[in-house]
């Protein structure tokens, strides 16, 4: 009987690995969509802004102004435009073509010798991130420039505090480091919940799930069969994207391998279950696919601190997020490959993924029964 | 014709409204999505987590620790009595920043030297981090400006005045509910439309439709439609929320916002179907779905500038119609903008909407096996 059952599970188990094979598409979710996304992620998207074009007026242009507006031009931040008026800037600035205007009024020179004078600075607030750091770069620009004074003039520095500022783990805040592992649960979230979100669906939409409940095969066979090949697949596409993370965007990776495939494989268990689930509850293709977009891809992007600072949330917001997989793999991600294997992150996060696992596989096989309806 | 038009059209529209939970998914998600993501995504940092260790003990110090703990900003999770924890909280992500006081600070400030602190910032998100950086500054110079007038200091030499036009508050969920009424749209049509031809070519009812009497163009019309009509309404429906409960000011008209609308779900349908009938199977329909989607979103501006993105791949975001229309919501949401200035950004979907829907037109008699 047992050598009965290894036969069917062998049999149903090269049934899905040539079908597999024989659709590129298993195989290009699984390997290219991946790959395109890292790229385009490790290249195209950040959240440093450098080179703001930004606009520099002074009312009354004498050497004290012609000084500080000088300090933008050797600012890889910015690429300063002096303009002539307060008028003409804000033209450029209503177009979009400057992303904000540094204003010194005519008593500028006057009034720095005697203390009080004011430095206008005008963002474009609709994009509030990008116009915060523009904001904070002025700042710097704008005190470093009033430290430099008070030393050449021999006068006390104009801070009271010496802050000396350390940035653990990521110094030079890079956000490619941060993004990359990240983007690395999205993808597996994308690759997992799509490529069985499918495949029982599809036995039911073409009738075979009828055909097959009628041999002998056990509903967790089935189960087993469906999960097994993807999660070969998903893991292949975790070594592409963790080769291409570190060798082509050179994210340190500063944790163990064995860390990384222990709690890889149980996130992608979770997500491959929760696939298997949408499928049995749509058992049609285009309701899936429908599914699996809607609980999958945007949750995974804004909800699991890939982007988003999940601790800034509404307290509401943030008991949602428990719900997502991805939230406790964004976390393991960014520890695992900027800080080690620290357990403290590791061990909590990895338990959650492994109780949901474990719960989405009871749900599974409780809606999985052999049944017609 | 138009009979026949209309009855494929509404064929459509059963097709994807009839079944129960087909409709609860087109409907029901984008909603709940709007309302969970207007909340979520925001980068406006509040009460981030901060360690402390005062080792000099004060009335200046106390002061400082007051000013952290007050500020909106920041929410004080520890109150260390030695350094030797600081480690240990930052890797478990208990505290997002450290902020240990030097025993010599109220020695130094008081002699007219600058007092040292140190500040032990998490880069792990380094966004996160730069924000926090930028927060901690804002709570010191409010400190050092209080303390020096208090002890009759002259002025600074020079200060900053910011001011944001727009958005006076920077309040990221003025930015990110329109982008959302964006991106939301898009998800509904490709989803209405990106499997609809894919899904007769599996069960083979599309080779029945081309033999009717019904032309390439009624055909694009009958499937493509219903995404736009699909699409127009949910829009709406996300609109009147990021008015009424969002509170997001709408300072434009309707009409340049509606024309940028439609351009849009024109350029999205024709990329839906076109990948539909480009596609033999559901699943390779998805596939491209997803191919066409996830960079869409990534590289339009929707969460990270496109300003900072390197000179190639800024060229490549000129394909990309959800580009242009975020531009067109947030342009007639936050800055009252109107056709004129709009008019840069309305041409290309049209252009985009003209080539993707005749190619599809195109590719429904081409691609037979």
């Amino acid at each position: 009987m047992r050598r009965e059952a290894l036969r069917r599970l062998l049999g149903l188990l090269r049934k899905e690995f040539l079908q597999i094979g024989r659709d590129s598409s298993a195989l290009a979710i699984a390997f290219l969509l991946p790959s395109i996304l890292l790229l385009l992620f490790g290249y195209g998207v950040s959240l440093d802004a450098k080179a703001v074009p930004i606009a520099l007026v002074a009312e009354h242009p004498d050497p004290i102004a012609a000084s500080f507006m000088g300090k933008f031009a050797h600012s890889p931040y910015f690429r300063p435009q002096r303009f002539l008026t307060l008028e003409s800037a804000q033209k450029a600035f209503a177009a979009g073509r400057v992303e904000g205007i540094v204003l010194l009024r005519s008593d500028f020179g006057r009034k720095v010798f005697r203390g009080g004078a004011r430095i206008g600075v005008i963002v474009n607030g609709v994009d509030a991130n990008t116009a915060r750091l523009v904001e904070g770069y002025v700042q710097n620009v704008a005190a470093n420039w009033l430290e430099a004074r008070a030393r050449s003039e021999g006068l006390p520095s104009p801070s009271l505090i010496r802050a000396d500022v350390r940035v653990w783990f990521n110094p030079a805040l890079a956000s490619r480091n941060y993004l990359v592992p990240g983007l690395m649960a999205i993808n597996m979230t994308l690759t997992g919940a799509l490529l069985t979100a499918l495949v029982v669906a599809r036995e039911w939409e073409r009738g075979t799930m009828e055909a097959l409940m009628a041999t002998p095969v056990r509903m967790r066979e089935i189960l087993f069969t469906k999960l097994f090949p993807y999660y070969v697949l998903g893991m292949g596409g975790m070594a592409v994207s963790w080769a291409m993370a570190v060798w082509l965007f050179g994210v340190p990776f500063k944790g163990s391998l064995f860390v990384l495939f222990a709690t890889t494989s149980l996130f992608l268990l979770a997500t491959l279950v929760m696939g298997l689930l949408i499928s049995s509850i749509a058992r049609n293709q285009f309701l899936a696919a429908q599914i699996a977009i809607v609980v999958t891809f945007l949750p995974a992007f804004i909800l699991s601190g890939f982007i988003f600072d999940l601790g800034s949330m509404p307290a509401a917001i943030r008991l949602i997020t428990y719900l997502f997989a991805a939230r406790y793999f964004v976390a393991i991600l960014q520890t695992i490959f900027l800080a080690g294997d620290i357990w403290s992150v590791i061990l909590p996060n990895a338990a959650a993924l492994l109780a949901m696992s474990v719960l989405l596989l009871a749900a599974a096989r409780f809606l999985a029964r052999k049944r017609l309806d | 014709m138009a009979r026949a038009i209309f009855a494929l059209l509404l064929k459509e529209l059963l097709a994807v409204l009839k079944d129960k939970k087909s409709r609860f998914v087109l409907i029901g998600p984008p909603l709940i999505q709007l309302f969970i993501f207007g909340y979520a995504a925001t980068f406006d940092l509040g009460r981030i987590p901060i360690a402390v260790y005062d080792a000099d003990r004060s009335v200046p110090s106390r002061d400082l620790v007051a000013r952290f703990a007050g500020s909106p900003s920041f929410r004080l999770v520890a109150a260390l009595k030695s350094a030797r924890r600081i480690p240990e909280l930052i890797d478990s992500r208990q505290a997002a920043a450290a902020l240990l006081i030097d025993p010599r600070f109220s020695r130094d400030l008081l002699q007219g030297r600058r007092g040292p602190i140190e500040l032990t910032v998490d880069g792990r998100n380094s966004n996160t981090a730069l924000l926090t950086l930028g927060y901690a500054n804002e709570v010191i110079a409010d400190f050092e400006r209080d303390w020096g007038k208090s002890r009759g200091d002259p002025p600074p030499a020079a200060e900053i005045v910011p001011r944001a036009w727009y958005n006076p508050n920077l309040i990221s969920r003025l930015f990110f509910v329109p982008g959302l009424v964006a991106t939301l749209t898009q998800v509904v049509v490709l989803l209405v439309v990106g499997l609809s031809v894919a899904r007769e070519r599996e069960t083979g009812t599309f080779d029945q439709l081309l033999v009717t009497p019904l032309g390439q163009l009624d055909i694009l019309i009958g499937k493509g439609l219903p995404g736009l009509l699909i699409g127009g309404f949910e829009a709406s429906l996300i609109i009147i929320a990021a008015v009424g409960w969002f509170d997001v000011p709408l300072r434009g008209g309707l009409f340049p916002l509606y024309l940028g609308l439609v351009l849009f779900a024109l350029a999205v349908t024709g990329i839906g179907l076109m990948i539909s009938s480009l596609a033999a199977t559901q699943q390779q329909a998805l596939l491209g779905a997803f191919l066409f989607m996830v960079p869409s979103i990534t590289l339009s501006g929707f969460a990270t500038p496109i300003a900072n993105m390197p000179p190639t791949v800024q060229y490549l975001t000129l394909l990309n119609p959800l580009r242009y229309f975020l531009v067109v919501v947030r342009g007639v949401f936050l800055e009252g903008a109107g056709l004129g200035a709009l008019w840069q950004q309305y041409w290309p979907m049209a252009l985009i909407g003209l080539l993707t829907l005749s190619a599809a037109g195109w590719l429904f008699r081409r691609r037979i096996y």
